[in-house]
Parts: structure tokens; C-alpha cells; sequence
């Protein structure tokens, strides 16, 4: 038995029967790390203190401790989450050099939980991209095939999830940034409702929008993850007064009684035929056990990727205003004033496709075109979510692939922002209206994985568990 | 100094007379206040002023980056308090947006404000029996403080301690018509948000700022004229001054036929003059957005009539009901409450019975001008209202005499005794026996031969200076109007 094929729930149960030990456990990993990361490049920074902290959790233990649910787990953390004394760089060079002095409050319940941090993932800069190309540093390769991209802008974390580099990660979703790269790289990623999961400690991208999650091997890890992670924080006014349930609890092996509903719009010409037909049988499957599949209309999905990009770039123009170069991160040498300060600082600090993205949210937000562009997408954004509620009105949960394509050739899309933009097409959507999703792997075109999308109705995250819990168990026994 | 600046002052000492005349004056205020809760707006810091630089700030109000605001729920309290008393409406939901533009001291380059749906609007404040309107009252936070070294080249440093102190800013309509009543109407504001004791209205610690838009136009004419915005004001006289200079700027340049272009200047204190902004600095685009990482501030309109049910009396109710139920003159009645805290005292003193109008005399004179020598405050003076009180039933009933009670008064404020045994121990009770006075007055026209012929020969001062023999001999505490009597009588016996 190789420890690095095991789920967190498996390792969790070896660990509380005391079969291996967490120092076991994070040599292992931290082994295949060194061994493999040269070619996946996946973390940005490991974290050299780990078998310290699996000491110390092997002797809590020994000392009659009891084992907590995360014990001895090592766990990857996107780059754009907040580590006490871990470099957070959000992939940028602005961030080269800034540690943040605190937890967020993710990595605080990660680590009550027993929870080691083995790293920190590579990512798009700031999260701005759908391929992890835009890192300041380096881009990360799909483990499937590593000519080609993980995905973005978590692909550090699919990639290291998907190359057995760590037992799960944390990544962040604002457009379909944990679910892409999960299909990408084969695994499992949640993003819950706006508002489960605290963000505090989360480099803001598009606040309305973002949203911590879990990557992971199987949808059990996405459920213990989320037990652990998810609650009420008083450090974030937009985190809900809710008590989350325990997740764990929903899964199962049937959809008898479950109405699916799979809306035409996500089903264009332009999609993938061995995406769409993976999809497809995943749909035959999801009828097999038992579920009633209706097709279904979300009829202004066609302006999401427009009223998305409006969103997320004036949010995020304003939430990147603070790296300046006065308190933290990069600051250029060469300025003879304030204003040469913050503009060679930024210009220096900044890769392209951030510049890009503040120029764009900057001038959505400018006088003059706020109402034709920004209140003109909130006023869009709220018949996207109409159209979720109209359609769970009628069906439980809508099936649609992750992604329209399998994952690209590294460089493929690079030169061309727009195409790169409509990979976010089947996941941004979801962000704009708030609601729960889950993508898990339902078959391979060649040898590159295929992911199934499945959306919940807001905190609807029993019934989006129940289906995956059900697709995955189906995929497990047939390949 | 150019020659225009010269022509302008010339201007403002001819004020009164000359082309001034012509001009009518158009002022609007924008007043922030910096709210005294314990913590900042949207963290736990505390709020303190004259802490040592960075000592009062966090990871939120340094703008590190994945920290987010949480909103403190007494400064929304406070706004609403300070929106009902200047009579607006409170909104049920007003919105947080941000107000985006960089700057060295605003740590995320955004300034979290209201913008579109402020807290509350359309309010006035009475000035003279005449309504000034009030437009908004939004909340907002307030940045931190640059210090820069002295000479030009020299590094720049940033105090965040001030950054994220909740304020609000109060704006009014074009209301005001001179730079006196500009004046007062931020002293008549200051007494109200010191009553509602949700500010400490300090203009030299900063905790009130004050920006005025000013503009002029010939008398008679309905359209308003160009206005400019006045910044950088440290005081309420400065305000003053700096409104007459800039009427004055303003009237000169249109009376020669010139045009006043829409800015924002700077009042200079040190040549009491304002300048334009010297830097051309570009238009602002703010770029407003609601500030997603915010909810919506919600006010019922329960919560609303609590904080209005908590208000209690404003300075104005005050001074009224003062006058009427003290009988005190309007001018004594203003003075007692123009701040909450003297009012209080006042309040507590004449509680023990003491005539209302010898209590205003006390505290306004004697014990103020203590207090202001030792800078002390009314509300930890050492005279307590109660030995205030037991001091003045001293002097009502005749016990001690006034000269005695200034001396008991200083001694009680200096070593925190009460009166009563100040004037035990002393033995300073007022001597009202006839007989003795009587004995002391022949003591005294025996001694003092010299002022006994003086006043014979028609000279009435030899009166004052023999009572004054007398009272020296008594210690002072002899009863001066028995005194008097006596003396005048023996006199004419002689
Ligand atoms: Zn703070």
C-alpha cells in the first residue's frame, strides 16, 4: 500500500487506529514532492517545518491525545491563502517578498483540526486566468500530460491534488477557478455557496464572487474538508449566520427521487465532442440510479461571461489599489516622486493580464460608463439568478460539463485573452448567482480527464453531495 | 506678498463700507466628525488620541491584504444619534461604497464611505430662529496622518493609529450667509454633538474638520455664483478668517470684471491667506462602488426610535427651560449650557436648594477661572457640586462672608476638603454680633484719626478704606452690611 494513494478519509481512519504515524505520513509526501514537483511545479513554497509539526502531532497523540479530523493530514494551500509565516504571493512579484502576519481563518480550522500545511500552491497572478500560465514565476504542468496546463487559476492545487503531491488542497473560486482545474487534472472541486465559508485570509479577487473550497480525490475528502472549514466567522461580515451541516453525511450510492435538470445553453456547437459525450453518458449513468433527467433553459447564460468579466475587474481594480509599494510587497528603486513611486511600482510589480484586468474594472467604474457597464452587469446578474430559481423550481440539481474542452497545450491560448476568458464559461455563471457547484471526473478522452459539473440551489449542498456522492460511486465501479 | 493679496486685504479692512456692500456671500459646510467610540470603525483598535505612532493598528486597518472590515455597531449608533438630533430622517438601509483613490496615508487606497445611500439626510439646525438645512449625514472611516521630515528631499513617514476612526460627515445646504454665522453654527453643532457625548469635537486634535464652499454674487441676483472649496482650517476662527479672505478674493477679482474658477484652495494660517492647490492636481474619479466585502447597514425602526428616545435634552431645551425654571437671563443661561458637562454641575448644585441665580455666578466666575488656571475639567473638579452647594448655603444664610467663601473656595479646590469643615476648623464663621463689631469700629476710629477727619471734610473714600480696617481686624469675617451700618451710624454720632 503506497500512503500517497490514499484519501483523507482512509488516512484519517489509519491515523485514529494508530497504523502509521503523522511523521509516516508527511515523509512520504514530502518524498514525492522532492521527487516530482521539478516536473509538475506545483508549490511555491514547501513548507520545511512539516515533519516538526507531525512530530509534535505524533507525541500529542502519544500522549493520550485524541485524534482530531484532519490529524497528520498534509494539505496545500493556493497561494492567495493566508499562512502565518509562509510567503503568500499570490504568484505575483509584488507579493515576492510578503508574509502575512496572520492565519485566515481557513488555515486557523485546518490546523485546530490537526491539519499540516505541507505548502503553497501555484496559481494565476491574483487568480486572473484559467491556465496557472500567468504565474509571475512559473507555470504548473497537467500531471495527465505535461505539455499541457492544469487549469486556473488553482492549478498548484489540482495539479498537486491529481499528482498525489498532497491528500487535498485548498484552492480559491471566483469564475470557476477550484472547479476547472479539478476537471483538468481529474479530481474533485467545490465551491460552496457565497458565504459558508469564511474569506478572511483570502486575497481578495472579486469579493462579490470568491469563495475558499476544496480540491481533493474524492467527493468524502471534499465533505470532510468542508466540516472542517466551513461556519460562521465574525472577522467577515459576508460569511452567513449558519450552521452548517456535517456533510458527510449526504453521500450515497442512488439518485432515485433526484430530478436532474441539464440546461440546453450549456451544450453549445463550439463544445468538445468527447466532452460532451463523457458528459452525456454521466447523465445516462445519473438515470441509471435512478434520477429524473429534464432538459431545462438558463436563457441569459450567454451573458455571463461578459457581466462576470464587468464584475470581477471593477472589484478586483479596487481590491489591488493597496499594492503600492508604501507598506508592503514590491517597491520599485527607481523614483523621483510619489506618483513615479506608484506607477513604476505597479508597472514593475504587475504581470499583463493583472494590468489588464485593472485597466478593464478601472474603466467600468469610471464616471461616465459605471451605469452603462457596471450597475448595467448587477442588473444582468440578477436574472442570471432568476434563471437558477426559475429552473430549481423544477429539478434538484443541473448537470453541466465542467469545461467546454479538455485541458490545452501549455501556450496554446496565452496570446489570446478572449479564448483563454470563455473557459470560464460552464463555472462563472455559478459565481455570479452564488450558488453551490461540484465538479468530479466521469471518464478520460484519450488519456485527459473529463469533468462533470454539478450545481445545488443556494446551501442546497446536501443534495449537490448526494448526486456527485452517487455519479462517483457509478464511475469508481465501471472504469 | 503679491499686490493682489494686498488688494484683497485692503478690501477686508474696508469691509464694512465698501464694495463688500455689493456682494452677497454663499457659504456650505462640510463638517467631519470623528465619532469617540472605543474601537475604530471597522477593527478592534482603539481609538485613543496622542498614542505613539503604529501602535493602535491591526492587519485590517493597515490594509493587509485578505483582511476584510467588520462594522462597529456603536458608531452606527452614534450616526444615527447625530442624524436625529439635526432632525433627518434615518434610512433603513444605507450602503457602505468605496471611494477609491491613492494616497500614502489611505493604507487600501479606497476609503470606505457612503455614497448613493448615505444614513440619513434632509435636517437643520436652528441658528438665530432661522432653519439651516442639513443635506446628508454619511459615516465613513478616516485615514491615518503623514509626517514629513523637515527638509524637502527628506523621507515621508505614515501614522495609521487614525486610520479607519469612524466619522461622519455633515453636509449643509448653501445656507449660511456670513463667515460670523458660519461661526456659530459650528459652535451651535459642536455643543449638540458634546451633549449627545458622541464626539469630543476637538478641532486642534482633529476630531472636527470643517471645509466650507464659498461663493458671491450681487445682491439682489438669484443664480448662485462660482464656488470654491475652502480645506486645511484648524479652528473655528480660521474658519472665519479664512471665508472673510476668501469673499473678499472673490468680490475683488468680480469687480474687476474677472472670473473665479472652480477649485479647492488652502487656507495658509501662517499668512492668513487662501492659495490654490499648487500641485495642478487632476480631476478625482472616485469610482464609487458598493464595497462588496459590506452588508448593507440596516436601521429598524425600532432601533431608530430607541437611540431618538435616548437623546436627552439639546443645548437649545436646555438654555430655555434654564431661564424659566432658574429665572436665569438669557446670556447666564446660554453660558451654563453651552457644554453638557457645566450644565450638569449647575444642575446638581442648585438640586440642594441654592438660589439658581448666585450658583451661575459662582460657577461661571470663580470656580471657572480655577478650573481654567489648573486646566482642569468641570467634571473631575475637586468641588464636588455637593461642596459647590454646601459653599453657597454658607454665603446665603449669612454663615460666612463672600470674601471668606473665595478663600474656602480655593482651599477646597486645593486640597479637596469640604467647606464645612474647611470653615470649622478655620473658625471662619461670620461674626454678626453687634457688640463685638461695635467694639472693633471704636478700636478703629480711635486709630485712625486721620480718615475720621477725612471724611468729615465731605471725603466719602475714607468710608471704604475704614470698613476695610475693619474686616482686616476681623479676619475678614465680619458681616460687611452690619459693618457699614454700624460705621456710618457711629460716624454721624461723632
Ligand atoms: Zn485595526
Amino acid at each position: 500500500m503506497d500512503i500517497l494513494s490514499l484519501t483523507i478519509g482512509r488516512i484519517a481512519d489509519m491515523v485514529r487506529k494508530r497504523e502509521i504515524s503523522c511523521l509516516e505520513i508527511c515523509e512520504r509526501f514530502l518524498d514525492a514532492v522532492k521527487e516530482r514537483d521539478g516536473e509538475i511545479n506545483c508549490y511555491l513554497h514547501v513548507n520545511d517545518k512539516i515533519l516538526e509539526e507531525a512530530k509534535a502531532s505524533d507525541s500529542r497523540l502519544a500522549g493520550g491525545g485524541s485524534p482530531r479530523a484532519l490529524e497528520g493530514v498534509p494539505v496545500a494551500v493556493k497561494d492567495n491563502i493566508c499562512v502565518r509565516q509562509m510567503p503568500a504571493t499570490c504568484a505575483s512579484r509584488m507579493l515576492e517578498n510578503f508574509v502575512p502576519p496572520y492565519d485566515a481563518t481557513v488555515i486557523e480550522r485546518l490546523r485546530d483540526q490537526g491539519a499540516l500545511i505541507l505548502g503553497k500552491t501555484n496559481m494565476d497572478e491574483f487568480a486572473f486566468g484559467s491556465s496557472t500560465e500567468s504565474s509571475a514565476f512559473f507555470t504548473t504542468r497537467n500531471p495527465f500530460d505535461i505539455t499541457r496546463v492544469p487549469g486556473g487559476s488553482s492549478g498548484g492545487s489540482a495539479a498537486a491534488v491529481g499528482a498525489r503531491l498532497c491528500m487535498g488542497a485548498l484552492g480559491s473560486d471566483t469564475g470557476g477557478s477550484i472547479r476547472q482545474p479539478a476537471a483538468f487534472c481529474g479530481i474533485v472541486g467545490f465551491k460552496p455557496s457565497y458565504g459558508v465559508v469564511s474569506r478572511y485570509g483570502l486575497i481578495a479577487f472579486a469579493s462579490s464572487l470568491d469563495q475558499i473550497g476544496p480540491m481533493t480525490r474524492d467527493v468524502m475528502d471534499s465533505c470532510i474538508i468542508m466540516n472542517v472549514i466551513s461556519g460562521r466567522d465574525s472577522r467577515d461580515s459576508t460569511c452567513l449566520d449558519y450552521d452548517p451541516p456535517d456533510y458527510t453525511r449526504f453521500l450515497r450510492e442512488d439518485l432515485k427521487g433526484i430530478r436532474i435538470g441539464v440546461p440546453v445553453e450549456y451544450f453549445p456547437s463550439g463544445i468538445e465532442d468527447s466532452v460532451r459525450e463523457k458528459v452525456q453518458d454521466a447523465i445516462r449513468a445519473a438515470e441509471s440510479l435512478g434520477a429524473e433527467v429534464e432538459e431545462i433553459s438558463l436563457p441569459h447564460t450567454g451573458y455571463g461571461i461578459a457581466v462576470y468579466y464587468i464584475v470581477a475587474t471593477a472589484e478586483a481594480s479596487s481590491n489591488l489599489a493597496r499594492f503600492d509599494g508604501v507598506k508592503y510587497g514590491y517597491r520599485t528603486p527607481s523614483h523621483e516622486n510619489l506618483l513615479e513611486m506608484y506607477m513604476n511600482t505597479r508597472g514593475e510589480g504587475f504581470g499583463r493580464e493583472v494590468k489588464r484586468r485593472i485597466m478593464m474594472g478601472t474603466y467600468v467604474l469610471s464616471s461616465g460608463y459605471y451605469d452603462a457597464y457596471y450597475r448595467k452587469a448587477e442588473k444582468v446578474r440578477s436574472l442570471i439568478r432568476k434563471d437558477f430559481e426559475e429552473a430549481f423550481r423544477k429539478v434538484d440539481v443541473i448537470f453541466t460539463p465542467a469545461t467546454p474542452e479538455v485541458p490545452f497545450r501549455i501556450g496554446e491560448k496565452k496570446a489570446d485573452p478572449l479564448k483563454m476568458y470563455l473557459s470560464d464559461i460552464f463555472t462563472a455563471n455559478v459565481n455570479l448567482a452564488g450558488l453551490p457547484a461540484i465538479t468530479l471526473p466521469v471518464g478520460y478522452s484519450g488519456k485527459l480527464p473529463v469533468g462533470l459539473q454539478v450545481i445545488a440551489p443556494f446551501l442546497r449542498e446536501d443534495m449537490l453531495f448526494k448526486s456527485a456522492s452517487a455519479i462517483e460511486n457509478h464511475f469508481r465501479h465501471t472504469s | 506678498m503679491d499686490v493682489f493679496h494686498f488688494e484683497v486685504i485692503q478690501l477686508l479692512i474696508k469691509k464694512q463700507v465698501g464694495m463688500m456692500e455689493n456682494y452677497e456671500l454663499v457659504i456650505g459646510l462640510e463638517v467631519h466628525v470623528e465619532l469617540s467610540t472605543e474601537s475604530k470603525l471597522f477593527c478592534g483598535c482603539s481609538t485613543r488620541f496622542g498614542a505613539e505612532p503604529n501602535t493602535q493598528v491591526c492587519p485590517v486597518c493597515s490594509g493587509m491584504p485578505g483582511t476584510l472590515p467588520v462594522l462597529n455597531k456603536k458608531a452606527v449608533e452614534s450616526a444615527v444619534k447625530a442624524a436625529s438630533a439635526l432632525g433627518c430622517g434615518v434610512e433603513e438601509v444605507s450602503i457602505f461604497a468605496r471611494k477609491n483613490y491613492f494616497y500614502p496615508d489611505l493604507p487600501k487606497n479606497y476609503q470606505i464611505s457612503q455614497y448613493e445611500r448615505p444614513i440619513a439626510s434632509d435636517g437643520f439646525l436652528m441658528l438665530d430662529g432661522r432653519k439651516i438645512r442639513i443635506k446628508r449625514v454619511h459615516m465613513e472611516e478616516d485615514a491615518g496622518k503623514l509626517i514629513h521630515s523637515a527638509g524637502e528631499s527628506g523621507p515621508s513617514y505614515v501614522d495609521l493609529n487614525r486610520s479607519g476612526i469612524p466619522l461622519i460627515e455633515i453636509v449643509t445646504e448653501p445656507d449660511l450667509k456670513s463667515s460670523s454665522e458660519a461661526e456659530t453654527f459650528l459652535n451651535n453643532l459642536k455643543r449638540i454633538l458634546e451633549y449627545l457625548e458622541i464626539s469630543d469635537c476637538n478641532m486642534e486634535e482633529g476630531s472636527l474638520r470643517c471645509d466650507a464652499n464659498i461663493s458671491v454674487r450681487p445682491r439682489g441676483e438669484s443664480r448662485l455664483g462660482v464656488k470654491t472649496e475652502i480645506k486645511n482650517m484648524n479652528s473655528f476662527k480660521a474658519v472665519r478668517k479664512a471665508i472673510d479672505y476668501e469673499a473678499a478674493r472673490q468680490v475683488s477679482i468680480l469687480s474687476k470684471n474677472g472670473r473665479i474658477s472652480q477649485e479647492t484652495r488652502l487656507w495658509n494660517e501662517s499668512i492668513q491667506v487662501t492659495e490654490g492647490m499648487r500641485s495642478k492636481e487632476e480631476a478625482h474619479d472616485y469610482r464609487y462602488f458598493p464595497d462588496p466585502d459590506l452588508m448593507p447597514v440596516y436601521v429598524t425602526g425600532q432601533m431608530c426610535r430607541e437611540i431618538t428616545e435616548s437623546i436627552g435634552e439639546l443645548p437649545l431645551e436646555r438654555k430655555e427651560r434654564f431661564v424659566r425654571e432658574y429665572g436665569l437671563s438669557e446670556y447666564d443661561a446660554s453660558s451654563l449650557t453651552s457644554r453638557k458637562k457645566v450644565a450638569d454641575y449647575y444642575e446638581k448644585v442648585v438640586s440642594g436648594k441654592i438660589n439658581p441665580k448666585a450658583a451661575a455666578n459662582w460657577i461661571m466666575g470663580d470656580l471657572m477661572a480655577l478650573l481654567k488656571e489648573h486646566k482642569t475639567e468641570i467634571d473631575s473638579s475637586p468641588v464636588l457640586p455637593g461642596y459647590m452647594a454646601e459653599l453657597l448655603s454658607f454665603t446665603e444664610d449669612g454663615r460666612i462672608t463672600g470674601t471668606t467663601a473665595k478663600d474656602v473656595l480655593s482651599e477646597c479646590f486645593a486640597t479637596g476638603i469640604c467647606p464645612g469643615d474647611i470653615v470649622r476648623e478655620k473658625n471662619l464663621l461670620q461674626i454678626n454680633d453687634q457688640d463685638l463689631i461695635t467694639g472693633t469700629i471704636r478700636e478703629v476710629l480711635e486709630n485712625n484719626g486721620k480718615a475720621v477727619a477725612d471724611y468729615r471734610n465731605g471725603r466719602e473714600q475714607a468710608v471704604g478704606f475704614l470698613v476695610g480696617q475693619i474686616m482686616r481686624k476681623t479676619g475678614g469675617k465680619a458681616n460687611p452690611a452690619i459693618v457699614r451700618d454700624t460705621l456710618l451710624k457711629a460716624l454721624k454720632e461723632m
